[in-house]
């Protein structure tokens, strides 16, 4: 938790009486599939939210169009599920304009990466103090079953009966591309490392984006099985803890190098000559170079070597912050806006009657 | 001479030429009820600096006045052509006058581009003052000039002043450090200097202006008061401008008061704050820049001392997303826009429509389709504002009608924002944007009180005697749902663009009760409370009734004048609001035969008056990028009459 964490969530008041995780849950009934991987999420942040110690009628989730943009119905918390695209953007406008919220966006990959592509990078750009789950199911859900910008090239779907043509975005170079502030990748299946993420993120000051590998059991079942399967997870899967070298595998034995000349990081097989060169990471390291080279380790088709955790924290000036100052800085300078002087100001003259 | 008196036809617009009168030794002094002036020279000749400043001269002289600015979309087109030529026309007068003139009496032309822009416009026996540095062979063949219309007579039936004004101008700053180019740039200064001599006008205000603007380069600040101050001496002095022309404060024209001059987007600006400050919410401005709209970003951004916060975003859809965001937590919220920006907001003033939040939508109309004219006026996107979403998805509309009444109608705009929670266009256009005109500074303690009540406990019980938040249970009378904010405990609640069940807001597919939230909706718009409209018909003889809406309240009010001046009764209405429409206006259009409509598109208001009230509306269309001329439209109501 950081200094500049704390005093931004000091403008948010906290709750009254202890919460619990029922206080979170709102009367709407769930209607995702049985068994999507959205019930998993919806039950970690329902679990940690009483942790926030947030007074609940000062959290706000805003949504777009999608499967998990249903999310803010099912949040006993104030919520809008808007439209395709442009919850970042409503969210802005209530993030800067109310310091006293704790704002989330809850987005899919088609959401936050297709029709609202420009919203999120500007969001991350600004650093608006929101936190964006972005729930990447690499396909879309909703309107059954077509591929989206993180779907594999090939990928046979409704709308690509010869297969996707189009590369597909890996969301955490991208944010990072767009000078993110903070940067994790978590599973829908791995509560315990969602909760920490999710933790992580209210903490931080400015936008926070997270990306969670979340299944879609009826149009693109598995997709990320090889991360969840303990025995493939084993060796697809990097848990990145700041302070700690970037280990894994079975006991540990891989692990991830800088290659001295092109600079680029590379998985090792650990040895005792080599184990002092793997790299320690550094997620609040002022430069992002290394945090989107770690975010290029991962096969985009295999997802062998997907790091998880957080890649990036740093902390940078807050976009509501800066507003909310220039207009105290106004106030300071010219007084506090007078209408009546304000109209009359330049040349005037007088008609006597 | 002639030329400046008015024709008599205009009289009832202006009357005519007054008294002359000789000072000792001077020379004539001839008295003038009303003036068009129209300064044209090069994208990058400061034109609309002149003309701005001769603006200000004039309002602070007490006349009344209106403005047309007239510029190319392009930056800087190239030097010289006739696509790069601006203006400024300007019309002064003793008395109350409507519009920025149709014909200038006199023009200044600081090129051959901008005389062959603008010399049709100019009625013969009208003074021409040209710059004639600029006259050379090159300069007049680039805009077809094979022959100097100077010299070959084709200017013979005006008033021409050949002055070689940059010339004059760089001789008169010979003492200043500056190259020949840098000091010819203050030729404009020279040729308002030259004007406000020929009119009277006073001179401080542009001295003070000048020094302030180049505040940091007083040595150009100095440059630029000399070649102003040359300007006026070269009048008194030389013998080809043996009149000048005074036109008296227009004192009896305006109720007492204090006065200043404002533009349309400055006024509406200012009535954005003052809207705040009424409802006592902070203002919230989500917007992406675009002509010409861009003027009210500029303005409300100076103004963060009045906890005013602007936002400017990645994109249009942004920019009312963040409003309508802010909207929620409270905020006074507002975007602002044009044509094609209001294209790509169309979803989100849906949602808007949906969610029932309050939300301004400024729509500074000019030439579509598409990118169409960005500098040009126009008044197509009636419709756009009306239908433009997908569903039943009514927005109420308000118009202003003057530059200065943006003012009002931002104020009366907002009320029906937040008294009804409900996205409200307010449309005004590129004439009354950048058009300017005197304006009675109002009492800012008689200002509307648009105070609202937040939401701040339950509203409703169940079956059981649970006390429950209802997000959508309504106003008995206004319809309008409570506006719960964040930060209220105990009223959490989430909204959404998907139908909702009446009163509780929760998702609802039931076919009933999405029937019954359509109408709903659209009960709640129909049933604003709007003044009703007033015809006014002096006569009480008219049998035709002329109905316009926003900004060409100016040209149709001179063209009635003139129309009554000569006998011919005729009645007339401007609608402010255009949705929903005052409840008495079929009764109105029922006491007279006809009814015509001129505006400034194919007929879309005379669309939704045949289609609501069953009346066969004649339409008088004009789509060239100007605001109507008076005595066009005062022979077009004739004839419509005579029909």
């Amino acid at each position: 938790m950081t200094d500049a964490g704390n005093a931004l969530l000091k403008l948010v008041p906290k709750a009254e009486a202890k919460q619990s995780m029922k206080d979170f849950k709102s009367d709407q009934e769930v209607r995702w599939c049985p068994g999507c991987g959205d019930y998993a999420v919806l039950a970690a942040v329902q679990g940690f939210m009483p942790d926030l110690g947030l007074a609940k009628e000062n959290i706000v989730f805003v949504s777009g169009i999608g499967c998990s943009s249903r999310f803010p119905y099912y949040m006993n918390t104030y919520g809008m599920h808007s439209i395709h695209g442009r919850a970042p953007a409503i969210a802005t406008g209530l993030a800067s304009s109310r310091r006293d919220l704790s704002v989330w966006v809850v987005t899919g990959d088609g959401d936050a990466l297709s029709i609202g592509g420009n919203h999120l990078i500007h969001a991350l750009r600004r650093n608006v103090n929101l936190k964006i789950l972005l729930f990447n199911n690499r396909i879309y859900g909703l309107t059954k079953g077509q591929y989206s910008p993180t779907s594999e090239v090939g990928k046979i779907t409704k709308s690509t009966p010869m297969g996707s043509l189009d590369a597909p975005f890996n969301p955490v170079s991208l944010a990072i591309g767009a000078e993110a502030s903070f940067v994790a990748r978590t599973v829908d299946s791995d509560r315990k490392h969602l909760t920490s993420v999710l933790r992580q993120a209210a903490d931080h000051p400015g936008t926070a984006l997270v990306e969670i590998y979340q299944n879609c059991n009826i149009f693109n079942d598995g997709a990320f099985e090889v991360l969840k399967d303990k025995q493939q997870a084993e060796e697809a899967v990097i848990r990145l803890e700041h302070g700690q070298p970037i280990r894994f595998g079975a006991d540990q034995s891989k692990g991830v190098v800088r290659d001295a000349v092109t600079g680029d990081l590379a998985v090792v097989a650990v040895t005792p000559e080599n184990e002092r060169d793997i790299l320690v990471h550094d997620a609040h390291s002022a430069s992002p170079t290394t945090a989107f080279a770690l975010s290029r380790l991962a096969d985009p088709d295999t997802l062998h070597h997907t790091p998880i955790g957080v890649f990036r924290d740093i902390e940078r000036p807050v976009y509501d912050t800066l507003m909310a100052d220039q207009l105290d800085t106004a106030v300071e300078r010219d007084g506090k806006g007078d209408l009546a002087a304000l109209l009359a100001r330049g040349d005037t003259w007088t008609v006597v009657g | 001479m002639t030329s400046q008196v008015s024709s008599e036809a205009e009289q009832a617009d202006g009357a005519l030429v007054g008294e002359q009168r000789k000072p000792a030794g001077g020379k004539d002094v001839r008295r003038l009820d009303r003036v068009i002036i129209r300064f044209a020279g090069d994208s990058g000749d400061g034109m609309q600096l002149t003309g701005d400043r001769f603006t200000s001269e004039t309002a602070s002289f007490g006349n009344d006045l209106s403005t047309l600015p007239n510029f190319p979309a392009e930056i800087r087109a190239p030097a010289g052509t006739l696509p790069g030529v601006s203006s400024f026309q300007l019309h002064f007068a003793d008395h109350d006058i409507l519009t920025p003139g149709d014909a200038p009496n006199v023009l200044v032309a600081m090129n051959p581009a901008a005389l062959k822009a603008n010399i049709g416009d100019v009625p013969r026996g009208a003074e021409i003052i040209v710059n004639t540095d600029e006259f050379s062979k090159r300069a007049m063949q680039k805009v077809g000039y094979d022959v100097s219309p100077l010299e070959d007579g084709s200017l013979d039936g005006y008033s021409v002043h050949p002055v070689p004004l940059t010339t004059l101008t760089v001789e008169a700053l010979k003492d200043f450090d500056l190259s020949r180019k840098d000091a010819g740039r203050s030729k404009n200064m020279f040729a308002l200097g030259l004007l406000s001599w020929m009119y009277h006008r006073p001179t401080e205000g542009t001295e003070k202006f000048l020094r302030t603007k180049f505040a940091k380069k007083p040595e150009i600040a100095e440059a630029n008061i000399a070649a102003f101050r040359a300007g006026w001496n070269f009048g008194e002095t030389t013998e080809d401008f043996a009149v000048s022309y005074e036109v008296a404060p227009a004192a009896t024209a305006f109720p007492a008061g204090t006065y200043r001059n404002i533009s349309g987007n400055l006024a509406l600006s200012y009535g954005l704050i003052a809207a705040g400050r009424q409802a006592d919410l902070p203002l919230y401005l989500g917007s992406y820049p675009i002509t010409p709209a861009s003027d009210i970003l500029h303005e409300l951004s100076k103004h963060k001392n009045f906890g005013v916060r602007t936002f400017q975003a990645e994109d249009e859809i942004a920019g009312i997303g963040a409003a309508l965001g802010a909207a929620f937590g409270g905020s006074l919220a507002v975007t602002t826009t044009s044509g094609p920006g209001v294209a790509l907001k169309s979803e989100t003033i849906g949602l808007a429509v949906s969610l029932e939040l309050p939300l301004l939508i400024v729509d500074i109309q000019r030439g579509g389709p598409s990118t169409g004219l960005p500098t040009k006026t126009e008044q197509a996107d009636l419709l756009q504002a009306m239908y433009g979403r997908n569903g039943e998805a009514p927005v109420p509309i308000v118009a202003p009608r003057t530059p200065a009444d943006c003012f009002d109608a931002a104020l009366e705009a907002a009320r029906i924002a937040v008294t009804y929670r409900t996205p409200v266009f307010l449309l005004s256009d590129g004439y009354l944007a950048n058009g300017s005109e005197p304006w009675r500074i109002p009492d800012v303690d008689e200002l509307p009180d648009l105070r609202v009540q937040f939401a701040s406990g339950t509203n409703h019980t169940e079956d059981d005697g649970t006390e429950v938040f209802w997000p959508y249970k309504r106003d008995p009378q206004t319809l309008a749902r409570p506006w719960a904010i964040p930060g209220t405990p105990g009223l959490e609640h989430r909204i959404g663009g998907i139908e909702k069940q009446d009163g509780t807001g929760n998702i609802s597919y039931d076919p009933a009760n999405h029937d019954f939230m359509v109408r709903t909706r659209q009960a709640k718009v129909d049933g604003i409370d709007v003044p009703d409209l007033a015809a006014e018909d002096p006569s009480g003889e008219a049998r035709t009734l002329v109905l316009g809406w926003g900004s060409t309240y100016g040209p149709i009010t001179a063209a009635v004048r003139r129309l009554r001046a000569a006998g011919v009764p005729i009645a007339q209405a401007h609608l402010r609001h255009l949705n929903p429409f005052p409840r008495n206006l079929g009764e109105v259009l029922g006491r007279y035969d006809k009814v015509v409509i001129p505006e400034m598109n194919l007929g879309q208001l005379a669309t939704l008056i045949r289609a609501k009230y069953l009346v066969d509306a004649v339409s008088y269309n004009q789509v060239n990028g100007m605001p109507f001329k008076a005595e066009q439209l005062a022979t077009a109501l004739k004839e419509a009459i005579d029909d």
